[in-house]
């Protein structure tokens, strides 16, 4: 993946992603939210995950986000009513992330590139690479994550039941 | 198509499963049930956690890393650790048979989700790939933060679980990035591979940035300075067993983990981390402790304090090697029985919508409760680290580790840290028995669930102060078959 195609998804999905959190109206916030799921399911594909990005987009963007408009409209949220207060602590949080991003970019410019481009196996990234090797290798953290689900869906009938 | 199984080893997932089974057995069971039963379900909780401690007993002596493709580890550090969290859990749900009714929490699946929070964190202790400790992590975190929002008549509990779950995701997404970014240094996210390429070619940017943002991760979890803003409101907003839980079990896994990665995976590169590592333990100590000194409120005063044990266990961290590991587990467990001691009794002196928890309120209790009066007695003189209680030998094993391995001056802040701390343990004591009490017409009762837990805690806080060498060895054994 050369430098430009990089960067010129790069830039608008860090643009994307600030302004779900910048946008006073939910709604909007939730739509930036999708694009910026779209934007790195194209990074997924240049990595050659091509069920991971196809999941992304299924599942992730059109079924959870779906569900996030919907509670969203539900709870009828207008725009003013998201306005935060200014705290005065917003101008320590980004003297604290700028100082931290030139902590990470001093960091990284002392270490050289390491990653070596290695060949893929034939069938990298599709459904059947995935499935034999979520039942083989993966098999425990599998089920773990088949109790984990469980956990959440019963703790979120148990929070939201009256 | 290559479907090969993967060598699975029923013996180490077996008090993962047994837990599981219990939970969700506890699940089925309560759709069933009427609301006057619901303690039957706290009878059966226990059932399985005392046969899955039995069963951990027994495995202790295997050694086994290859099991689940060398994902689930099967040695005796990790059955060591499960035999903490069946302990703790054990506690915790004899005191919930008295405190539900209390608190008046008629949600069946509490115990459920206690059960399936020590399955995280069983899974936690034993996993020995980074993906599954996250797996593991975020298991008992849920679980957890539900149950610290279970108490739904209380504002301050739904402002706790919301806190805890905002905080906590954004702590997951820090640690995720860490292991992502130790992957990419490494080449490999199972602790083994990791330590071998960390052994042969030492630490690269990279890598240290990864073990920055664990840091962060795992700070959160327990409570470490500058991350742990959320306890105070967390601890003091839940049901007084979910705090006890929280406090206990919650740190215990993460320190778990935290050791098995940063003491046995990345000992190599200590020299890294250790620094950074002694800062954090010095701030936690000291923040914590001089915090607690004007609390009023005695489940926040506790919090304070947890955060202070926090740093004595990351002196033992910072201390590494033989004994400062064996020093962290063994002071786990003495946290552990007097922690949960010390919240039994706040839920004894709790009166249905009256909790009680003010320090005023323990005013004269030495001389109506006797019983009572001597068992917080007991627990906030071990805290303080007083002999010949566990809190006093725990103290003594961190701060030699610290001392051996030349970190003097951190254990001389560590030891000027538990005098200091002495001042708002005692000063519970002095209001038990030196203040006259406004009278609270009804004495508590110790009906028999709480008061078993909290004679089993007592029992356990006294015996291990008294004779630490079996316990201590028995750490030490564990923590050495690490290595």
């Amino acid at each position: 993946m050369d430098f430009v195609t990089f960067f010129a998804l790069a830039i608008p999905l860090v643009v994307v992603a600030v302004m779900v959190i910048a946008h006073p109206s939910p709604v909007y916030s939730a739509l930036f939210l999708v694009m910026t799921l779209f934007l790195l399911a194209v990074y997924f594909l240049f990595l050659n995950a091509h069920m991971v990005a196809a999941l992304q987009i299924i599942v992730y963007a059109g079924a959870i986000m779906v569900l996030f408009l919907f509670v969203i409209m539900l709870l009828n949220l207008q725009s003013d009513t998201l306005r935060t207060q200014r705290h005065g602590l917003g101008r320590v949080a980004i003297i604290g992330g700028v100082i931290l991003l030139a902590e990470l970019g001093l960091l990284l410019q002392g270490s050289s590139s390491e990653l070596a481009e290695s060949s893929l196996p034939e069938n990298f990234g599709t459904v059947e690479a995935l499935g034999s090797q979520l039942f083989t290798k993966y098999l425990l953290p599998f089920e773990i994550t088949g109790i984990l689900l469980l956990v959440a869906v019963v703790g979120a009938v148990v929070l939201a039941k009256r | 198509m290559d479907m090969t199984l993967p060598a699975v080893n029923w013996l180490s997932v077996l008090p993962t499963l047994l837990l599981s089974v219990t939970g969700m057995l506890a699940l089925f069971w309560d759709i069933w049930m009427k609301d006057d039963e619901r303690s039957l379900l706290g009878w059966l909780s226990l059932t399985g956690i005392v046969v899955t401690a039995l069963c951990s007993w027994l495995l202790w002596g295997q050694n086994d890393v290859e099991s689940f493709s060398g994902m689930f580890a099967l040695d005796a550090y990790a059955v060591f650790f499960h035999l903490v969290f069946c302990l703790v859990a054990g506690l915790t749900v004899l005191m919930s048979l008295t405190y539900l009714e209390t608190a008046e929490i008629r949600h069946g699946e509490y115990y459920a989700l206690i059960l399936f929070a020590t399955v995280g964190m069983t899974v936690m202790a034993a996993a020995t790939d980074l993906i599954l400790i996250f797996l593991g992590l975020e298991t008992m975190s849920i679980a957890v933060y539900v149950l610290a929002g279970i108490w739904r008549q209380h504002l301050t509990s739904h402002e706790a679980a919301l806190k805890y779950f905002l905080l906590g995701a954004f702590a997951s997404g820090f640690l995720l990035y860490g292991i992502a970014l130790i992957y990419g240094a490494t080449g490999s996210v199972q602790l083994g591979p990791i330590a071998e390429h960390v052994g042969a070619q030492g630490s690269s940017p990279l890598l240290l940035i990864g073990m920055g943002l664990l840091i962060v991760g795992f700070g959160f979890k327990v409570a470490a300075v500058p991350f742990h803003v959320w306890t105070p409101d967390v601890y003091q907003g839940s049901p007084t067993t979910v705090t006890a839980f929280m406090a206990v079990g919650v740190k215990a896994a993460a320190f778990a983990a935290f050791a098995r990665i940063f003491l046995h995976t990345l000992g190599a590169v200590h020299t890294d981390w250790q620094g950074i590592l002694w800062v954090v333990a010095a701030l936690t100590m000291t923040v914590g402790n001089i915090t607690a000194l004007v609390q009023h409120n005695i489940k926040r005063m506790l919090a304070y304090s947890s955060i202070a044990h926090a740093g004595y266990l990351l002196v033992a961290m910072v201390a590494g090697k033989e004994l400062g590991g064996a020093a962290l587990m063994y002071y786990l467990v003495a946290y552990g029985l007097m922690n949960l001691g010390a919240f039994g009794v706040v839920v004894a002196v709790g009166r249905k919508g009256e909790p009680h928890e003010e320090l005023d309120d323990y005013a004269g209790l030495g001389f109506r409760h006797p019983a009572l009066g001597m068992a917080m007695t007991v627990f906030m003189l071990s805290l303080t680290g007083v002999p010949p209680l566990v809190g006093f030998t725990g103290k003594f094993y961190i701060f030699s580790a610290a001392v051996q391995a030349g970190y003097i001056w951190l254990a001389i802040i560590g030891v000027l840290n538990s005098v200091v701390s002495a001042y708002y343990y005692i000063r519970v004591v002095v209001n038990m028995y030196m203040r006259e009490g406004e009278a609270i017409v009804e004495l508590p009762s110790l009906r028999s669930a709480l008061g078993a837990a909290i004679l089993i805690a007592a029992i356990g806080t006294v015996l291990m102060g008294v004779f630490p060498s079996a316990s201590m060895s028995w750490a030490g054994a564990s923590f050495l078959s690490l290595g």
